[in-house]
């Protein structure tokens, strides 16, 4: 009689242990998928850009310096492996694009023109597809660190081989620097 | 109430509409059965089956035709058609609502849903289809020439809720059913009619106080079936344009953009002439331009298809100001 009581919990647990393996697996996918979603919007910006400098350069030849930290801030983020070595290299060409974006504003012919308004435009949309990938991978990064945490799943998680996912955030105190903006010509502009 | 529990709750609102019409087929059929093909001596049950077989092949086929409806109804053409033939600096409109609707997929991790614009001058949108797999967004003409691009994200956002919450599935269920039940309780409303002068002569069955009760139950059901769907459609519409606006702000994570979006909408309360009356409780604000809308009571929570405005703008900005 012992023995079978033994024996069911026993195979209560097995099934419980498979079932928290299969939600974790779950999860794991939806991470990489959340990962995967990232990348190809990354992707997709680092092609825009060298369109964006080009359609700018002829207007914008004295500043010279913003496109050239562009152009460099891009060749530094198509080198980055991993999340946290991406989010602080893709945050910086998010900075030197925000930049290049308020300066662009002081010239009024490029503010008038169709085809630099198309490509700001792809460019806002691409910023934001980034940013809400990475809203979207946070959030359910947050929720497979969080379960493998819980109690009682922390007491398998780790065995069974789950890794907390990294986060894509930017960590580094000089990422945050706010870009700072002549904006002396705006009210002409 | 949360996204999750929302959708968990559609389901069971969509299981539960579904057993609720095939009720209401079975009372008309029965009731037919009952009082023209039973008086008339014969033993099959035509009416029952002719409703069960009818209403099902009927809403199935406005289940999966709903959306087009909908969309043929308002007019809707889609964007790369507009785009095909749009000049330079609308082209660069109609790529900000494509880029907005790409953003809010991507930040409810959806599949890109199909995107459409109204000819309509009145600023409104809605959203239809059967699930995220099947989804439309359409906008209005007005939208798009009034609101920003921050705006625009937050209705957006709003519409990609209800498209998550699954409430454009109950939508489309409900007005599936809603259209058969009108039709059939019309049909059965016809033939009563034109049977009701041949019950005179055959007077066998159908007429002991029991039969009388049932007939008049039956009646007041033929009549009373397409208003009570339409009401119990307003009903579920209402609670969930706060849900809507609660889930589109955290897919945004800026309620402000909404609530401005909502204030230039209300701004312009003329009616949206492209949007039917069926489709009313779909759209973003009521397209009617109801005063039952703006008020607060009894009467108008019954019958308004939307909350008022003022307390939608209210609520999002409390969120606002609580981050």
């Amino acid at each position: 009689m012992t023995g079978l009581i033994l024996l069911v919990i026993v195979g209560l647990i097995i099934v419980w242990v498979i079932a928290g393996y299969n939600r974790l697996i779950g999860m794991k996918n939806q991470v990489l998928n959340g990962w995967r979603q990232i990348d190809v919007q990354l992707k997709r910006r680092h092609d825009l850009i060298p369109n964006l400098v080009n359609a700018v350069r002829g207007s914008m030849d004295f500043e010279r310096d913003t496109l050239t930290a562009v152009m460099e801030a891009r060749a530094k983020a198509l080198t980055a492996t991993g999340p946290a070595d991406a989010a602080q290299k893709e945050g910086q060409l998010s900075l030197a694009l925000g930049r290049l974006l308020a300066v662009a504003e002081n010239y009024p012919t490029l503010k008038s023109n169709d085809n630099v308004k198309m490509l700001q435009e792809e460019l806002s949309g691409t910023e934001n597809k980034v940013g809400f990938a990475r809203q979207f991978y946070n959030d359910i990064a947050t929720k497979f660190n969080t379960a493998q945490q819980v109690f009682p799943t922390n007491l398998f998680a780790g065995a069974l081989g789950f890794k907390p996912a990294e986060l894509f955030e930017i960590t580094d105190a000089a990422d945050r620097e706010v870009p700072t903006v002549d904006l002396s010509r705006r009210g002409t502009a | 109430m949360n996204l999750y529990e929302q959708q968990a709750a559609n389901r069971r609102r969509t299981w539960a509409i579904m057993i609720a019409f095939v009720a209401v087929l079975l009372l008309l059929g029965a009731g037919f059965d009952a009082f023209f093909v039973g008086a008339a001596g014969g033993s099959v049950p035509i009416g029952t089956i002719a409703a069960l077989t009818g209403g099902t092949i009927s809403a199935l086929a406005s289940y999966y035709n709903g959306d087009r409806a909908v969309l043929a109804s308002t007019a809707a053409t889609p964007i790369e058609e507009l785009t095909a033939e749009a000049a330079d600096d609308d082209k660069v409109k109609l790529r900000q609502l494509e880029n907005v609707v790409d953003e809010m997929a991507i930040a409810a991790g959806l599949p890109r849903p199909r995107v459409y614009v109204v000819p309509d001058p009145d600023p409104n949108a809605f959203a239809t289809g059967r699930g995220p797999e099947h989804s439309s967004i359409a906008v209005t003409r007005g939208l798009l020439d009034t609101l920003n691009r921050e705006e625009l994200q937050g209705v957006v956002a709003h519409e990609m809720s209800h498209i998550k919450n699954l409430d454009i599935r109950v939508m489309t269920v409900v007005a599936a059913m809603v259209g058969t039940i009108a039709l059939l309780s019309d049909w059965a409303w016809r033939g009563m009619r034109w049977g009701g002068g041949s019950r005179g002569r055959d007077d066998g069955r159908g007429t002991g106080p029991a039969a009388i009760v049932f007939l008049v139950i039956w009646l007041i059901a033929i009549v009373l079936a397409p208003l009570v769907a339409q009401v119990l459609a307003m009903m579920v519409s209402r609670r969930r344009e706060y849900l809507a606006d609660a889930s589109g702000a955290e897919l945004t994570r800026n309620p402000i953009g909404l609530a401005r979006a909502l204030e230039k909408i209300e701004g312009v309360t003329g009616p949206t002439r492209a949007m039917k009356r069926g489709s009313a409780h779909l759209c973003i604000t009521d397209p009617l331009g109801r005063q039952m809308n703006v008020r607060e009571g009894h009467w108008a929570e019954l019958f308004a298809s939307h909350p008022p405005m003022a307390a939608r703008i209210a609520a999002l900005k409390g969120m606002a100001y609580e981050n």
